[in-house]
Parts: C-alpha cells; structure tokens; sequence
C-alpha cells in the first residue's frame, strides 16, 4: 500500500510532510506485511474450513460430528448407506435438476427477450416501465408468498412442479442483466439482418443469441443456482416426499430432534457438489453472472 | 409514409418479446402485492375471511411475538450489514494490490462461501456449534471462552451465531463488487496521493470509500433488503429459538400462514411491514448517498 517505488525521487516532499517515508522503516514495513497476510490467511481458512468440516463429517458417525471431531473416520459407506435407505436420493435428484433446468431455460428465453427487447425497441412507455420493473426488486418475497399460496391452491397447483417454476420464470435482475448486456451488441449487425430480409424473431434467434453466448452461460449459472438454492418458496408448496428437491431433504434431515448429522453431511455434500463444480469450472463466467444479473 | 410503418412493425415486435415477462410479472408479483394488501384489511381464519378494516394493524401493536422479531430482525440488520461491508471493502482493498502475493487465491477462498445453498452452510453451522461440538473445543482450548457456551440455547449468543454465519456466507460476495469497482478507479489519484505523503488509511478512508460510494449504497440496500427477509439461515440453525430470541419477520410470516392455523390476513400485514421497512431504508440510503456528494 506504501509507496516504496516513489520515496527516493518525493523524498523531500516526504520529509517536509508529517508523515513517514516507509522505505526507511524496514520493521514497520515487515509488521505491516505480518499483518495483512496474518488477516487474510485467517479470513482464507474461515472461509474454506466449514466445506472441510462437511467432508470430515461424510466420513465420522452423528456423535463424533455433535463432539467435535475434525478428522476422517471411518464411517463413510455407512453414512451413505444410511442415506440412501431414509430418503430416494434418485427421485429427489432429478426432482432438484429437473426443476432447475427447466426453470432455467424458462427464464432465459423469456427474460432474456424482455431485456434484449427493453434495449432494442424504442417505445413512449419504454422507460417508463422499465423503472415500474427496477422499483419491483425491492419487493421482498414475503410479501409475496401468502397470496402467492392462496393463488396456487385456488388452482389445483400445490405440489407440482409448476407450482414451484412457474413464479421463478419472470427475473427481474435478469432482464436488468440482458438489457445493460445488449448495449454492447453491434447495432450493425441487426441492421444488416434486417436488410438480409430476417424477421425479428429470426434476428434474436439466430444473430443476438449466438453473438451473445457468454452473456447467457454467465445468466445460465446464476439462475441455475438460484433455482437450486431455492428454499423458501419449494418448502410452502412442495409437500410429500416424492417431491422434494435436495435443499428440502437436508433441511428435514437435519431438523430433526437428534440429527444424524453423518447422513445430513453425505446429503449436503451432493447438494452443494452442483454449484461447486460449476464455480470450479466456470469461475470467471461464476463471477461475470453473479456482478451482472445485480448491478 | 415508410416511415412509420416500419415504426409501428418495430414496436409491435418489441411488445412481442416483452409481453410474456410483463404477463409473469403482473401475474406473480403484481396481482399477488395488490392481493396482499387487500388481505391486509381483513381478518379470520383459513378461508373465512371478512372485512376488519385496521384491526391487523392494531393486533401488530398488542402482538409481543411480532415486536419481538421485529426487534430481531432489525438488530440482525444494525449489526451483521456495517460488519459485513467493512469487513469486505477490508478484503477488496488488501487484494486488489498486485504486491499482495497469491491473491487469486484469497479472492477464491473468500468468495468460495459464496457458492453455498443457504440451508446447506445453515447445517455446517449448526453442527459446529452444537452444545458439546467443535466451536467449543477451539473456543475453548484458545481460552476465549472459560467455559463451553450451549450457543444455540442462549438467546445472546444464538444471535451471535446467526450473524457469525451471515457473514461467512456474504463477505465474499460483496468483496466481489467492490474489486470489480476498484478496478474503474483512476490509478494516478493514487499516486498522486503517495506523492503527497498519504498513509495507506487515510487513502482508504479519503479516496477508495468515496470512490466506491455508489457501490457501496448499492450493496448495502441489497444486504439491507436480504437481511430483512432472512428466513433460511434461522429456520435452520435455530428455528427461531430459543423461545423466539431469532424469530425474523418472514419466518413469523410462514409460521402464521403454514405451521400454526392460518390467518391469511394478519400475515399480509406483517408482510407489509416488511415492505415499509425495505421502501424506508432503501429511501434514507438514497438520499444519504446524494447528499455526500
């Protein structure tokens, strides 16, 4: 942070000033250096050591885990066997990436339409509704959630898939996202389309939506997550077991009265493994997504 | 005459691709908040519900638990959101100095918390600080503590958890924001400022948190209004407990709508008070951030 490069050629500057020309105080320096890599190797090793702890508990029995230990036993294959008699890991795993995916794809064509469109077309009402849209983040789901309820089980809906997708599909922070993403898609290449004799449809689909590609990996990761992170929402409508999706089955291992925190571990470890993966594998996209579907 | 054909083609194919999302809007956000604050003016259970005009507003006054996770919900805020900021414009500076060696390193491991289900890190932290469990054996045997606390079990530090653990999840994220805004920042004002002899703190709090204002009112109305909703993290590491020292404003929601009889109505006030509360913060953040300016 100091600038030791610059204290030669300012050093009367900095001998007139009140403060101290760092190049000359090696042992404040080192304290210094002591310090920040002291706070970040701390923060680091807060941040990693819970997804340790979860990986020792896959392999230690309930007791173990409830008493702290902190290193590999032997009771993996028990853990899952444990598991997968309780709960139908199969089921509850397409549960989880069937809703996911389709909630996904949804939401990707349609509010990414919306965005493209909001950017593209020029309208009187444009702006306008556009900033209706912005004030609606703010609405927080609680609010929603009651008559959201009382709407689906008006119509049959509760414990259903569509119950679940259907709410997810019209984002907000991804139609944000695709607007600010299109303001860098060429002009010239849909005018060109458009001389080309191609219908809009067909210059979304076959220009915008190739041109754009890492915008929509970065949005397919960060909507990914969201669905399958989804908690709240699949825990008011999704009510039998053949339909509950992984964050649910954990939640309801571990809430019971004495958890078998060893088979709660072997599930949270398949349920964040997803999202892990796709961080590992996609991190610049991971981080791309997550900037913009926000901001 | 061309003109205005191609116009009206252009905008009825903008309606075209717009028109699905607004539809989903009106009809799972819209029509759902209107709903609400009809739902609001009335009372009764289940189904039977009838006009009660500001009874539910009164009830919100006489209603003890409700104060008490209002008061929950906003100590969570006051609290967890300046640490968590401070904490993450901290990490964002240190590692956006190309001296700092491995920082790509630190970037991942701090932001790795990130990635996880809410539930998910609700259930490791729930297990570490379990009666007889790992956090008191650390604790412990630092000598922080003299004697094993039951973390969940006390009202304090129950508290102390869930904070602990919405940190760990969210720095992070926002440290993200905040190297992806550093970057934008001019270099030669900080030269500028080592030339003339400005110590490392007072560039951070002179230069680097002015310059980052915009971003940091953006992340804090966005913690502001996830720490008003907070349901996951408490519903799984204490249930609300004990006897309500966590209970937050959305998990009473769910309690008066789906565990208890339900009352529709007095759970749609509730709700507003969330709303009103996210719509007066997010207010007073705006103008805070205007007038510094």
């Amino acid at each position: 942070m100091t600038g030791v490069g610059f204290a030669k050629e300012t050093g009367t500057l900095a001998a007139a000033g009140q403060y101290r020309r760092p190049a000359r105080f090696q042992p404040l320096r080192f304290l210094k250096g002591v310090f920040v890599y002291g706070l970040l190797s701390l923060a680091a090793f807060v941040s990693i050591f819970p997804f340790y702890w979860m990986l020792v508990g896959t392999t230690n029995s309930a007791v173990d885990i409830v008493r702290g230990k902190a290193n590999f036993g032997d009771h993996f294959w028990i853990n899952v066997t444990n598991l997968f008699a309780q709960v139908d890991i199969p089921r509850v795993l397409f549960n989880s990436f069937f809703i996911s995916i389709l909630a996904t794809v949804l939401t990707l064509v349609i509010s990414s339409a919306a965005g493209y469109a909001f950017e593209v077309f020029r309208s009187r009402f444009r702006e306008r509704i556009f900033a209706a849209l912005l004030l609606m983040l703010s609405i927080p789901f609680a609010a929603l959630m009651v008559p959201l309820f009382v709407m689906m089980a008006g119509v049959g809906l509760i414990n259903t898939y569509t119950a679940v997708i259907a709410p997810a599909i019209a984002n907000i922070f991804i139609i944000f996202y695709f607007r600010q993403a299109t303001k860098a898609f060429p002009s010239e290449l849909r005018d060109a389309a458009r001389i080309d004799g191609l219908k809009e449809w067909q210059i979304f689909l076959r220009v915008y939506f190739p041109v754009m590609q890492s915008t929509y990996a970065a949005a397919t990761i960060i909507v990914f997550m969201l669905n399958w992170n989804n908690y709240l929402w699949p825990l008011i409508v999704l009510q039998t077991n053949d339909m509950k999706t992984m964050v649910l089955v954990i939640s309801s291992l571990a809430s019971a009265y004495v958890p078998d925190y060893g088979v709660v571990m072997v599930a949270t470890v398949i349920t964040t493994l997803p999202t892990l993966v796709i961080f590992f594998i996609l991190q610049r996209l991971f981080v791309q997504g997550m900037l913009g579907s926000v901001k | 005459m061309v003109q205005t054909r191609l116009g009206r083609n252009e905008s009825i194919s903008g309606w075209m691709f717009v028109t699905p999302a607004l539809v989903l809007v009106g009809l799972f956000m819209i029509w759902p908040i209107l709903w609400s604050l009809w739902m609001s003016f009335q009372t009764g259970r289940g189904m039977n519900l009838s006009f009660g005009g500001l009874a539910n507003i009164q009830r919100l006054g006489a209603d003890p638990i409700f104060l008490t996770a209002l008061t929950n919900t906003l100590i969570f805020l006051a609290i967890q959101v300046p640490i968590m900021i401070l904490l993450a414009l901290v990490f964002a500076v240190l590692l956006n100095s190309p001296r700092i060696w491995g920082r790509g390193f630190f970037r991942t491991a701090i932001f790795l918390p990130a990635v996880t289900s809410l539930v998910a890190y609700s259930i490791l932290f729930k297990s570490m600080f379990a009666t007889d469990g790992l956090m008191n054996h650390v604790a412990v045997g630092l000598g922080l503590i003299p004697a094993p606390i039951s973390w969940l079990g006390h009202p304090f530090w129950a508290k102390v958890v869930i904070i602990l653990a919405i940190t760990w999840r969210w720095t992070g994220y926002n440290m993200i924001f905040y190297l992806a805004a550093l970057q934008n920042i001019d270099k030669s004002i900080y030269e500028a400022a080592r030339i003339d002899g400005i110590p490392a703190w007072a560039q951070f709090f002179h230069i680097t948190i002015p310059m980052l204002k915009p971003v940091i009112v953006f992340t804090t109305i966005i913690s502001t209004i996830g720490t008003l909703q907070l349901f996951d993290e408490v519903q799984n590491i204490t249930q609300g407990g004990p006897s309500n020292a966590t209970l937050t404003l959305s998990q009473y929601i769910y309690n008066l709508t789906f565990r208890f009889m339900p009352s529709f109505g007095y759970a749609a006030t509730v709700s507003y008070v969330i709303v009103l509360l996210v719509a007066i913060l997010s207010f007073i953040q705006f103008r805070v951030a205007r007038e510094r300016r």
